[in-house]
């Protein structure tokens, strides 16, 4: 109920309407990567999904961020089931990576961000290494490039009125770790995936 | 608000617009059984979107005119608003545009709006062009930001002046007063309205059906010397013959629906001029078959402030 509430008004605020080009929405285990200028951006993205993939796609978050204050635990534990990890200090017992591969299981997708924070230039920083390692474990699992437009005018960062603009996500064609692919190379791929998707 | 009631006139109006409805309807039936080809079946799909948004858009606006005054104003509110965001989605502007874009969705929008609904003429005719004019660079300045100052602020500005100022003209019609005319101006937003839109619809049928020689083919491609004349003249007898509804007389009527029309054709063109320039074919998706809220409204904005001032300044 929440739920769907605070999708319709995502929805409602950032006019986002999702073209699904490379694939279509399926409840199939996937991770779906995107770049990153909004505080908005998982929202949307998760908004965007039907009902029954919502349900099973889990934000991954910092999170330093979302533990602080109770409006932000209660959002990020209870509506988007977010997946929250350690981005400043990663250790062998506070790994991102087992997190996010704990989180996935059998059943669930993630969405995470590989640029590991919100960009204000509007130009992608250089990938993190953890979308290759999660590829490199869940060859199984479809990577689907994600690419977020607009939401960075609706609600730059350090902003925290959001203007109303028309907002958009596309879904591209799902990728795979190729065989002997190495770190950059398929980082790169990705990346020039995303990018791909700017009409 | 006192402005709309039901009379036998409004009557005879509401209910031409629905027959008109209903035998596109049926035409739009007939077609689809007609038509062949690819391209055919397409144009034909699209127009039976479009009759029925049409009756969607008929049905909002005869709401919103039931409820009296206030509806009006609301809906137009609302259609500012979505097409704002329309236009402001297609031109970019810059992270220090944002805070001077948040007075102008959620201030000065809902104030100017506010004013049209009180009846203030001495300040809803200048809100815009006068203080929101000035407001909007000093907004901007204060941030810091001086990369395509001016490009940034036209173009709020002008958003801002098309999508709100000019479609609040509309409901503004219902703040004049006519000599003998009086709790009657409901009638003459309606008039306003059908003859706008009806001389759209009118200029794309001819120019479908005898559609040869375009105007203005790098602007709009289906923009047609047979549309424009053929639509031009047919909705400026339409208007004519509705002089019943309106305090004009039949000669002046046609006057009237003329302004509105040539007005309407300028608007649609410079709209679509602004749009290829960003190379888009529609501004949005909202209103199926029809593209965005700005692509049904663009001959609106264009002749809302020019019939107001005309019908002020010759018959209040």
């Amino acid at each position: 109920m929440m739920k769907a509430l605070l999708a319709a008004i995502a929805k409602l605020i950032t006019g986002a309407s999702a073209r699904w080009v490379g694939c279509a929405p399926d409840v199939r285990q996937r991770v779906y990567f995107a770049n990153h200028t909004s505080n908005l951006d998982a929202l949307v993205i998760w908004a965007s999904l039907p009902p029954p993939m919502r349900d099973l796609t889990r934000p991954v978050a910092a999170r330093d961020y979302w533990i602080k204050g109770a409006l932000r635990r209660y959002l990020a534990n209870h509506i988007f089931n977010a997946v929250l990890i350690e981005r400043k200090k990663p250790t062998a017992h506070d790994n991102p990576l087992a997190d996010m591969l704990a989180a996935l299981g059998d059943r669930h997708s993630l969405i995470i961000f590989p640029e590991g924070g919100r960009q204000t230039s509007s130009e992608m920083a250089p990938f993190k290494g953890g979308l290759f390692h999660l590829a490199k474990d869940r060859t199984d699992v479809e990577f689907v490039p994600v690419l977020i437009e607009n939401l960075n005018r609706i609600l730059p960062k350090g902003e925290f009125l959001p203007v109303p603009l028309l907002g958009g996500v596309s879904f591209g064609t799902p990728m795979r770790l190729e065989s002997g692919e190495g770190k950059d190379s398929f980082l790169t791929r990705a990346q020039a995936a995303v990018k791909a998707l700017q009409k | 608000m006192t402005n709309l009631k039901l009379d036998k006139q409004t009557i005879w109006l509401v209910g031409g617009v629905l027959a008109l409805l209903a035998v596109s309807s049926l035409i739009g039936w007939a077609l689809s059984l007609r038509a062949t080809g690819d391209k055919g079946k397409a144009t034909v799909q699209n127009l039976n979107a479009r009759i029925r948004a049409w009756w969607m858009m008929v049905a909002v606006f005869g709401l919103a005119m039931a409820t009296g005054g206030i509806g009006s104003v609301v809906l137009f509110a609302l259609t500012s608003f979505f097409a704002l965001r329309e236009f402001i989605t297609l031109t970019p502007t810059r992270a220090g545009d944002h805070r001077t874009l948040f007075w102008v969705f959620f201030v000065i929008l809902p104030l100017q709006y506010y004013l049209i609904a009180i009846k203030w003429y001495g300040l809803f005719s200048i809100l815009i062009p006068v203080y929101a004019f000035l407001f909007i660079p000093i907004r901007s300045a204060v941030t810091g930001d001086c990369g395509n100052f001016l490009e940034r602020t036209a173009k709020i500005q002008w958003g801002l002046m098309v999508c709100v100022y000019c479609v609040s003209y509309v409901p503004a019609l219902l703040s004049l007063n006519i000599a003998g005319y009086e709790g009657q101006n409901g009638k003459l937003m309606f008039y306003f309205v059908l003859i706008a839109e009806i001389s759209d619809v009118l200029q794309y049928v001819w120019g479908k059906t005898l559609g040869r020689h375009k105007i203005a083919p790098t602007v709009s491609p289906n923009k047609t010397w047979e549309g424009f004349v053929g639509g031009i003249a047919t909705a400026t007898l339409i208007g004519a013959g509705l002089w019943w509804a309106t305090p004009f007389t039949p000669l002046q009527s046609a006057g009237m629906s003329l302004i509105i029309t040539l007005m309407g054709f300028g608007g649609g063109l410079v709209m679509s001029a602004i749009k290829r320039d960003r190379g888009v074919k529609d501004y949005g998706n909202m209103i199926e078959g029809h593209g965005g809220v700005m692509d049904r409204i663009d001959s609106l904005c264009f002749a809302a402030p020019v019939f107001f001032h005309f019908t002020r300044y010759y018959f209040t």
